[in-house]
């Protein structure tokens, strides 16, 4: 029991130290502390409105966070989630326009299956790259992020902008996900929807592949380097292309989570960092899936409370907290994995 | 011939921070420390460099402060990876991840804006009188700032390559255990490195401000990562990297070229990236990264 809790202290201290530090970076800018808590706090758990925008705002993060965790447990660190959203996003949105005539469901399903297989796809090429020259997957990943939003701004610009904007036409209305305010009126006004318990079905399907799978098995081998993995007569390079692009496939279901579950309409920069923020959710879960949840609440938290605190202070002092979240993440990781702290561990 | 000198004179003008920041991270990755941060270290550099030439109407001064702010958020990165000993990637995400935030929140506060500085009305020192003959290009490599920019990756090269310090520095970033075992302060070593490239970056951040006249929000673009870019094709070696960054800013200024006739430019936004992940795509063949790369050093951990 004792090291249960010593797992969770790493990502609890780093969070309230974030908090803390944010706190006092807002009563430097003459915000009262008492005030600003109440903000962060009362408004994101404090009302059904709050409390349904908190779990609308973890829903694309649940799964960049798993886009990350997926190929992190393979040894690969994934900054392409960003890239990988929008382009799911994007390839859906197409599929929801053009296929508007198909029944209900099976628009539903071509939908999702466009955004996994598009944020595969653009996973692959990391994978590919990483595979056939060696190039490494962080700095190829990044560059795919610019890659992405040239190409979609270019093919929305030239055939699918409606006039004025940077938006397409809606999908149909088939594949939208039911909000969950039709349901249960403690919700009401906010954008929480089905999507958030289709994250969770995600969450609970990578869990399994990764801990109870040979697959699974085979890609944390593959985690302790490829000649582990030939030893054990895998194939490294095939397994790196299924990491990433697994990867991949994970950060477009986040663009497809939020289209079909709320805007249902592709925008530009509808992504609004979720693939980065995707980072920070996985280091707090310590790249479980089963965690990822829990982790992507904290920082949908965060990215609600953002809209609330922005009366009283920049809302950008939240995007602050997230960075010294990481910070502290890392520094007290590496404290608990040599030992120095035994009140942690690793 | 006008023609072809003012195009020279675009590339070297979009080069300097690209080059600053590729040799501030070969500088820093040499000593062992893998440093992505630098995309928000030349955001937090130019921000530097506006704020204080604004503030004081110095540019000397702006230059300055941009060189300082470039140096204390390398520090920053340094104190975390290399004292703390944590993980170098998620490091240098969350520094710029921090500088976009931290930039936009002080661009509120100072100027009340959200999304740039006034102008900078003070322009640092013009093009030196004997550079007249060149023409557009002479106006641009004449600078003071520019003739400093290729100073250091002169002295870079050397001093990286060739000289007593920057042995210490390789071989922090190759056999750290030799290095303590020869009496050096691994972490020290480390640290000045960071520190120093954080710095030379900030030069690149201070030429980009200046070049804008205002810091605008976001304004390092992804300059940083192909900066990154350029140093892995350039092998870690900051003569080379330079070089590569010559290429890549060739091709932006082609680009540039190209979307003033006609052709889409959107599309061709892609173009320094997409040539930046050709490059690292085996183009230059393997490159080996210093062996101790992104490995933190604790002491007496390591054999000699």
């Amino acid at each position: 029991m004792r090291a249960r809790l010593a797992i969770l202290a790493t990502p609890i201290v780093a969070a309230l130290i974030g908090i803390a530090i944010g706190v006092g970076i807002a009563a430097l800018l003459g915000a009262p502390p008492g005030r600003f808590l109440a903000l962060l706090i009362g408004q994101t758990l404090g009302s059904g409105y709050g409390f349904g925008q908190v779990l609308f705002r973890a829903t694309p993060l649940i799964f960049t966070g798993l886009a990350v965790v997926l190929p992190f447990r393979a040894g690969f660190f994934n900054i392409g989630a960003e890239g990988q959203m929008a382009v799911g996003g994007f390839a859906m949105a197409l599929a929801g326009i053009h296929l508007h005539a198909l029944p209900g469901p099976w628009l539903w399903i071509a939908c999702v299956v466009a955004a996994a297989l598009a944020g595969g796809a653009w996973g692959a090429i990391a994978g590919a790259l990483k595979a056939r020259t060696g190039a490494h997957e962080v700095i190829v990943t990044i560059l795919l992020n610019f890659i992405a939003a040239a190409l979609i701004n270019y093919v929305l610009n030239r055939w699918y902008a409606l006039p004025e904007t940077v938006r397409t036409a809606e999908i149909g209305a088939g594949a939208w996900m039911p909000r969950a305010s039709a349901a249960i009126p403690f919700f009401r006004g906010s954008g929480l929807s089905a999507a958030f318990v289709f994250a969770l079905a995600v969450a609970a399907g990578c869990d399994l592949l990764l801990l109870r799978t040979s697959l699974g098995f085979a890609l944390r081998i593959l985690a302790g380097g490829p000649r582990r993995a030939r030893y054990a007569r895998l194939s490294p390079s095939r397994l790196t292309v299924v990491a990433l692009s697994g990867g991949g496939a994970l950060a477009g279901l986040a663009g497809a989570s939020y289209i079909l579950g709320y805007k249902h309409y592709f925008e530009e920069g509808f992504t609004g960092g979720a693939g980065f923020i995707g980072i920070a959710v996985a280091l707090l879960a310590r790249n479980r899936p089963a965690a990822v949840p829990a982790s992507a609440l904290l920082f949908g938290i965060l990215s609600q409370g953002g809209l609330a605190v922005n009366e009283i202070v920049p809302r950008e002092i939240v995007d602050l907290v997230v960075a010294i979240i990481l910070f502290m993440y890392i520094v007290l990781d590496s404290k608990a994995r040599e030992g120095t702290w035994r009140w942690i561990s690793s | 011939m006008d023609l072809i000198l003012s195009f020279l004179a675009q590339i070297a003008r979009i080069a300097v921070p690209y080059a600053m920041v590729a040799v501030g991270g070969c500088l820093s990755e040499r000593s062992g420390v893998v440093n992505i941060g630098l995309e928000g270290i030349l955001l937090n550099s130019a921000f530097g460099t506006a704020v204080g030439t604004i503030t004081t109407g110095s540019s000397a001064f702006g230059i300055l402060c941009g060189v300082m702010s470039g140096g204390a958020t390398a520090l920053l990165h340094a104190l975390v990876t290399v004292r703390a000993r944590a993980d170098q990637i998620v490091s240098g995400l969350a520094v710029n991840l921090a500088s976009v935030a931290g930039t936009r929140a002080l661009l509120k506060v100072l100027y009340a804006s959200a999304s740039n500085s006034p102008r900078i009305t003070e322009t640092p020192l013009g093009a030196l009188p004997g550079f007249s003959v060149l023409g557009p290009l002479g106006e641009t490599i004449g600078q003071p700032l520019f003739l400093a920019a290729v100073g250091i990756c002169v002295l870079a090269e050397r001093g990286l390559l060739h000289s007593g310090a920057g042995l210490l520095v390789r071989a922090a970033g190759e056999r750290p255990g030799a290095l303590e075992a020869s009496g050096y302060d691994v972490p020290r070593v480390r640290t000045l490195a960071v520190v120093a490239g954080g710095g030379i970056a900030g030069l690149g951040g201070a030429w980009l401000a200046f070049q804008q006249n205002s810091f605008t929000d976001g304004m390092s673009g992804g300059r940083g990562y192909i900066a990154l870019a350029a140093m892995i094709a350039g092998k870690w070696r900051p003569g080379a990297a330079a070089a590569a960054c010559i290429v890549f800013a060739a091709a932006e200024a082609l680009q540039i070229r190209l979307a003033g006739r006609g052709l889409s430019t959107q599309f061709l936004n892609m173009i320094p990236y997409l040539v930046a992940l050709a490059v690292l795509a085996g183009w230059v063949g393997r490159a080996t990264p210093p062996a101790a790369l992104g490995r933190p050093y604790r002491r007496g951990t390591e054999e000699a």
